[in-house]
């Protein structure tokens, strides 16, 4: 599959700049209007990102020409579609700093993180060379505060499955990870360590360095939420040393019902599976079966396959525009829209106020309107932010907010964007009359 | 601005200045009612005196909306036999499920008729039915409790 070259193509050498009114060009959503003719302001990346012309050509390119059940039929179709649904394997792992066979396709990266949670809990069932993944009474999950649900609810149902106990970092009053009681959570009864690479409410950029090097010292496994890493910075998951990661494709760029799993090629072969049946067995006999070597192990049933080709189509997206000037723009954009809101009375930023180790995220409040009314108003001015806890709600809790408004950016959006969400707030203090 | 019709001053009204707020003793039942996508709630109390409502109290976190229409419930139905305020509660529910096509009868619901903007924005209906889920939940529970 070739798809061709996004229009917004790197600028000559020299200009670090994104060419941003091109870009949109590839996204036709974001011609149209909402709310009785206001021009759109997508400022909601986060929760999930718009796509191109290009990964919906690439998508709809497969399905017409050589759309067929991978990996199995002998007819050419089944090859081709075969071949495609790799060669997007290959990409992607080529991107995150993986080999071919550490990917595990998945329907997002919840299953990702869900997958390696069972994984565990079947351990108990599995052969020896399962053991290290077993857990029992004496162990523990360690996870953080700023965790988003998907992050959190698998590890709270493992503990309550295997009798493992559950602890947590917490977080500073600025919405930082505290590290400062580091020694005394990671010991040598921790079995895994589980993190963000990037809040999704905060935009903090977590230091997956210390945690790793702990975590390998006493023997645990780290998992590394990378959803809202992945789209929007270089990521290298070998140099970065986890042992498993996830990220979901409809975050950047790509199709909805895909999602990857990352995982050392040593742990993904030792790992028993989760969701067993057609596609992930080596022999099936009536009353036992062997399984397949990863990744297939872990991809039962029929997979999804034009949304695989359509991530790949998305990797080719943002690799011609180039991830670090992608990341440079949603600094500028993100430091924009801090000194903006700043300016506004009675607006307070959840999180860090300063652009160190933080991504293209903002969340805030405003005195006096629940964000809820708050992303009400923006909406009727065509400004499509997320609202509530985002799926944080341990984070919002400890920074004693029951919600927040969080604005989070991505290649396409503008400085138009960031003049309307400021102006949006404003207009919503003066609609509420908060002075 | 569809705003105005959205947020019509008696909304703001009774978000700024609610209606018999606060938990209060004595009560036959309490429920807590939590809308899981945007993290509002409402802890509300119910007293029944044989046939009718006597006390409706109750504390509660969120949008202008939830709390409004928390508020404007208690007012619609303190004092009323519990057949009347579920009726009341049935034309409200109908409203907020009319996707903005119901005319609101006055009569029945009174300030409640404020809300009939609301309908329009399918988020924002359960932010207006959390109270009033509340209230049928605990009226429910008392019930049960004495049977």
């Amino acid at each position: 599959m070739t798809s061709r070259p996004p229009a917004g193509a790197p600028a000559p050498t020299g200009n670090d700049s994104l060419d941003v009114a091109t870009i949109r060009k590839d996204f036709p959503i974001l011609q149209r209007t909402v709310r009785d003719g206001k021009p759109l302001h997508y400022i909601d990346s986060g929760a999930t990102s718009q796509r191109p012309r290009q990964v919906l050509d690439a998508e709809r390119e497969f399905l017409e020409t050589s759309n067929a059940a991978v990996h199995r039929g002998a007819h050419q179709l089944s090859e081709e579609a075969t071949e495609a649904y790799e060669e997007a394997r290959r990409k992607i792992a080529d991107f995150v700093g993986a080999d071919v066979g550490e990917l595990v396709f998945v329907k997002n990266a919840t299953e990702g993180i869900n997958l390696v949670a069972y994984a565990m809990s079947n351990a108990s069932i599995a052969g020896p060379e399962a053991a290290r993944f077993l857990l029992g009474p004496d162990d523990e999950i360690v996870i953080t505060e700023m965790e988003h649900h998907a992050n959190l609810v698998p590890w709270q149902q493992l503990a309550l499955r295997t009798g493992a106990t559950l602890k947590w970092f917490g977080v500073t009053d600025d919405g930082r990870l505290d590290l400062s009681n580091l020694d005394e959570l990671v010991t040598p009864k921790t079995k895994i360590v589980a993190f963000t690479h990037q809040s999704n409410v905060t935009g903090v950029v977590n230091p997956v360095a210390p945690l790793v090097a702990k975590a390998q010292e006493v023997g645990a496994l780290t998992v590394l939420d990378a959803c809202q890493s992945v789209p929007h910075q270089k990521v290298d998951f070998q140099a970065l040393g986890v042992d498993f990661a996830v990220f979901s494709g409809h975050k950047m760029v790509g199709p909805s019902g895909i999602g990857v799993l990352y995982g050392r090629r040593s742990l993904l072969e030792a790992m028993p599976p989760f969701l067993t049946g057609g596609s992930m067995i080596e022999m099936v006999q009536m009353a036992r079966s062997t399984f397949a070597p990863p990744p297939q192990r872990f991809e039962a049933g029929v997979p999804m396959t034009s949304q695989a080709i359509g991530l790949g189509a998305a990797i080719d997206y943002l690799s011609v525009v180039g991830m670090d000037r992608i990341t440079a723009h949603e600094h500028a954009l993100t430091e924009a829209a801090l000194r903006g809101l700043a300016e506004i009375p009675g607006v307070t930023i959840v999180g860090p106020t300063d652009m160190t180790d933080r991504g293209g995220a903002v969340a805030f409040v405003i005195d006096g309107v629940h964000p809820h009314d708050a992303g009400q108003v923006l909406d009727d001015l065509g400004i499509a932010v997320r609202v509530g806890h985002h799926c944080a709600w341990p984070l919002h809790r400890r920074l004693g907010i029951p919600a927040s408004i969080r604005a989070s950016f991505y290649l396409y959006n503008d400085l138009d964007d960031v003049t309307a969400l400021v102006d949006g707030v404003k207009e919503t203090k003066r609609f509420f009359g908060v002075s | 601005m569809q705003m105005e019709q959205l947020y019509q001053e008696i909304i703001l009204d009774h978000y700024k200045n609610p209606h018999g707020r606060g938990l209060r003793d004595p009560f036959d039942a309490e429920s807590f009612q939590v809308n899981p996508t945007c993290g509002d709630e409402v802890t509300l109390r119910v007293k029944l005196d044989g046939e009718t409502v006597s006390d409706v109290s109750y504390e509660g976190q969120g949008c202008s909306i939830s709390q409004a229409s928390t508020s404007v419930m208690t007012d619609l139905v303190v004092g009323r036999s519990v057949g009347e305020a579920f009726k009341t509660l049935d034309a409200f529910t109908e409203l907020m499920q009319g996707k903005g096509q119901i005319v609101p009868d006055e009569d029945v619901l009174e300030d409640g008729v404020a809300f009939a903007g609301v309908a329009k924005y399918p988020a924002r209906v359960k932010c207006a039915l959390l109270g009033w889920m509340a209230f049928k939940d605990a009226v429910v529970r008392a019930e049960g409790d004495s049977a």
